[in-house]
Formats: C-alpha cells, sequence, structure tokens
C-alpha cells in the first residue's frame, strides 16, 4: 500500500524549477524536482552550436527562443513550442537591412554576428519578442520568434554610429546589445543596455531613444560622466517597482529611481578587497532593496575572475547601503572561474532560489537565498547564460 | 547542376551531400537552393549579400568570392566550410 501510495503521489507531483542553460556548445535544460533537492539533465540541444541564450515565453509558459551561432555559419534563433522536446528555425533570423554602398562610400550594412539577448514583450502583446545582437543591433518578432524585422528607430538612429562607437568598442567576442526591459505597466516604455554604449530608454516602443546614463561614471574615457559610451554588463529592473533600476557595470554597481534618472553608485559599501566590478546582477522579485552580485577581479589586466580564486556571492537587503558575503559551500580557494552577465538567476520561490554557472561549466543552487550553495551540475560546456523558470506540469 | 554541401549545413537538406540546384550565376543558384531547403542561404551569405567568412564557393574546382559570377548547367559548385575554433 505504501508503495501504491508513492508511485501515485509521484504521478501527480508538483512540477520543479526548470533551468534553461546556454553554452558554447549547446543548450540544455536542467529541472528539479518540487523541492529543489535532486536535479536531472535533458540535452544537450543543437549540440556543437554556441547557445547565448535561451528564455521562455512566460504568456504561453511552453515557448523557448534560443539565439544560436554555429561556428561559422550564419546566426539564428531556434523555437520550440512544446518546452524543447522539439525544435524549429525562425524563418527570418535577426538581420540588419541591407545597406547598397554607393561609389566611393565606405560605410558598408552592418552585419550581425551573433544574437546575444531574447526578451518576452509585455504581456499585452502576445507574440511579441525582442533581441539584442553583437554587434549592437536591436530587432523585433511580433509572431513568437518566427520572423525578425530590424527595429529601425534603434539601429537606423542618426546618433547610432555615435552610441555604439567603433567594433572594437566592446566585449572581447565583440559588442553587443542586452539588457532589453520592457516597463510591465506600459509596452511602450523600453530599456536597452550596451557593451560598449551605455544604457538608453524609449517611450515610443522602439520609435526614438535617449541616452539614460547619468550618474554612470566611467574610469575608462578621459570624461568620466560622459552623456554615453558606458559599458553596463547586466541592468535589471524591479518587476514590482518598475520605477527602480539596477545595474552592475564595468564601473561599479549602480542603482536609479525614475523619474530622477540619475545613476548611485551603491557599489562603494562592498569590502575594498573584492571591489564592485561583476557580469551579472538578479533581483529579489519581492523585495526592490534586495539584490545579488557576484564580483570578479577588475584590477590591472582585469582577470574577470571570483578575486583571489575565492568565489562568493554578495547580496544587499537594503539597495546597497550594506553588503553580506554569501560563499556557504563553495570551494574555499584556487577556484578561477568566471560568472558571465547572463549566467546568474532567481527562481520566485519561496525562500527564493538562486542560481549561477561558470565557464568551467558547473551550475549552482541555492535554496535559501544564497545562505548555502550547492553544485548541481559539473563538466557541462562552458556557460553563457541560464534562466529559472517554472517546469510545465 | 551538381552541388556539393558541406556536413554543418546538411541538417538543412535531409543530409543529402550532394543535390541539384539551378541558376545562371552564384547568386541565383543560392535562390534556388534556399527555395529548396528554406534558411540555407542565410547561414552561408550575409545580410549585405557577402559570403561569411571561412564559407567557400568553388565553381568546378575554382573558388569564386562573390554572388555575380555566371554559371553553366554543366557547371559543378562545391560549398566548403573551413574548421577552426574550440
Amino acid at each position: 500500500m505504501k508503495a501504491t501510495a508513492k508511485s501515485a503521489k509521484s504521478r501527480t507531483a508538483a512540477p520543479g524549477v526548470a533551468l534553461l542553460v546556454a553554452t558554447k556548445k549547446g543548450g540544455f535544460i536542467v529541472t528539479s524536482d518540487a523541492k529543489r533537492r535532486g536535479w536531472a539533465i535533458r540535452g544537450p540541444f543543437h549540440l556543437g552550436n554556441i547557445v547565448h541564450h535561451m528564455a521562455l515565453d512566460p504568456r504561453d509558459g511552453r515557448t523557448l527562443l534560443m539565439a544560436v551561432k554555429t561556428g561559422h555559419l550564419g546566426p539564428t534563433i531556434f523555437r520550440s513550442t512544446n518546452f524543447g522536446k522539439t525544435w524549429k528555425e525562425a524563418t527570418q533570423p535577426p538581420a540588419f537591412p541591407k545597406v547598397t554602398p554607393t561609389p566611393g562610400e565606405e560605410r558598408k550594412g552592418r552585419v550581425v554576428d551573433h544574437v546575444f539577448w531574447l526578451t518576452p514583450g509585455h504581456t499585452s502583446e502576445p507574440g511579441v519578442w525582442y533581441a539584442g545582437s553583437s554587434p549592437q543591433g536591436l530587432f523585433r518578432s511580433e509572431d513568437g520568434g518566427d520572423t525578425w524585422a530590424s527595429v529601425a528607430g534603434f539601429n537606423e538612429h542618426p546618433m547610432y554610429f555615435s552610441w555604439v562607437g567603433g567594433d572594437g568598442d566592446g566585449t572581447p567576442d565583440g559588442p553587443k546589445l542586452h539588457s532589453i526591459l520592457v516597463d510591465p505597466r506600459d509596452a511602450n516604455h523600453l530599456y536597452l543596455g550596451m557593451s560598449s554604449g551605455g544604457v538608453f530608454e524609449s517611450t515610443d516602443r522602439g520609435q526614438d531613444w535617449k541616452p539614460l546614463n547619468t550618474g554612470a561614471t566611467v574610469d575608462f574615457l578621459p570624461d568620466p560622466n560622459p552623456e554615453f559610451g558606458q559599458d553596463p554588463h547586466c541592468v535589471r529592473l524591479h518587476p514590482l517597482d518598475p520605477d527602480i533600476l539596477y545595474q552592475q557595470s564595468h564601473c561599479g554597481i549602480f542603482r536609479m529611481n525614475r523619474p530622477e534618472g540619475r545613476w548611485e553608485r551603491i557599489g562603494t559599501k562592498m569590502p575594498k578587497s573584492i571591489g564592485d566590478i561583476g557580469f551579472p546582477m538578479v533581483l529579489h522579485p519581492r523585495d526592490p532593496r534586495t539584490c545579488w552580485v557576484f564580483p570578479m577581479d577588475g584590477t590591472q589586466v582585469w582577470p574577470r575572475t571570483s578575486p583571489g580564486g575565492k568565489p562568493a556571492a554578495y547580496v544587499t537587503r537594503n539597495a546597497g547601503r550594506t553588503w553580506q558575503r554569501l560563499d556557504g559551500g563553495l570551494p574555499a580557494e584556487q577556484a578561477w572561474f568566471t560568472v558571465f552577465r547572463q549566467a546568474m538567476t532567481a527562481d520566485s520561490r519561496d525562500p527564493l532560489g538562486l542560481y549561477f554557472g561558470t565557464t568551467s561549466g558547473e551550475l549552482w543552487a541555492s535554496a535559501n537565498e544564497g545562505d548555502k550553495w550547492t553544485c548541481i551540475a559539473r563538466h557541462l560546456p562552458q556557460i553563457y547564460a541560464i534562466e529559472a523558470v517554472e517546469a510545465p506540469a | 547542376m551538381k552541388v556539393h554541401i558541406p556536413s554543418p549545413l546538411r541538417s538543412y537538406t535531409r543530409q543529402q551531400s550532394e543535390v541539384d540546384a539551378a541558376g545562371p550565376t552564384v547568386a541565383a543558384l543560392l535562390d534556388d537552393l534556399n527555395r529548396q531547403f528554406p534558411g540555407i542561404r542565410f547561414r552561408m551569405i550575409d545580410e549585405q549579400d557577402s559570403i561569411r567568412p571561412h564559407m567557400k564557393i568553388f565553381v568546378n574546382g575554382e573558388q569564386v568570392y562573390g554572388l555575380h559570377v555566371d554559371l553553366r548547367p554543366s557547371d559543378e559548385v562545391h560549398i566548403l566550410q573551413a574548421l577552426s575554433g574550440g
């Protein structure tokens, strides 16, 4: 009788958390049991393809998009409408407009090297998605990611080439447009981040854009307070209070209250030996004053590894007035991985689950907001991005 | 004409390494390939109509560098992809 009861229970078990893991060699879905204790790996999807981001459409809970680049083949997007069981390529992947140079003209049209970021559109706009590319480009789909169009209001803005700089003004594998944020109160209100370029805002659904970088000081340009040209690594908007923005940038951790529109550096209270340089930033979905970062070594030649080879997350629960180290369960020494900007995330449960993936292919999870970490997968390829979602029933 | 397809693109050609396609120029041939195997062209040719780096097109054993090269029905085309990276 007991076995029967257990079997019946397993048949009706509540679904777990699913981590959408994008790696240098393909995509994976890592799913937990209901209590987030046991984890199982599904995949790889599209083995050998470089996957920069995988994202779920929260409006249907089943459609996944995967940004893919295959060695030397052109970039594309794969779609699944059954949570990864089958995949189909987008009919028209993101691409810049074709430019026919006139004789004597030097500037040619841009070419998408890879799609780096995927963001589902507003809840009032089913089927709308945004994509950010390298080099910096913004694209929009209105049919669930099957066909994509260049957002002319950004990609052909008169200031575009001033904002994005040259191809060398970016990360080692190319400048990127990322952190596409949709205001949950207003589908017309968008933000994006560029490495390099800074943070930009549109209030007309992408037709026009303005820099939003006041206060975001930089230490790599002659002018420490430029209007644009910053390097925000990861920008987040709080879902409950969308007037609050955070960013982990190349030069520190910042917070902004709208509508004032001035970034305030909140990383100065981090320990001096750690600093406030890093890639990812994660917000608590129910508390706008709580967020996590994963610091890296940004000194001298920028090793981009955990400071001293001792990885740790840091949390603030008071909007940056104080920070607390969270390294329970993590290697105490000689751990030299990097956590990329898209490779740290949270689920929506209580207590909140936190997750990060490393350049050395490890997935770490905490079911208690970072107090204790457990390695739930290792030996995966280099991890570019993870998203935590509720697994379908 | 006969077109040889490299392994990274055979997911489009139902794993065929050799397919038939037609066109008076390389551009037209690629359009025909894309009609038969949707999506294959963009993986080889970027949005500015340049052959992507490390993709190579040979006509009768001679490499061509643009899409406006004339073709005859008796020509044989090899599409190749250099492999590199880690």
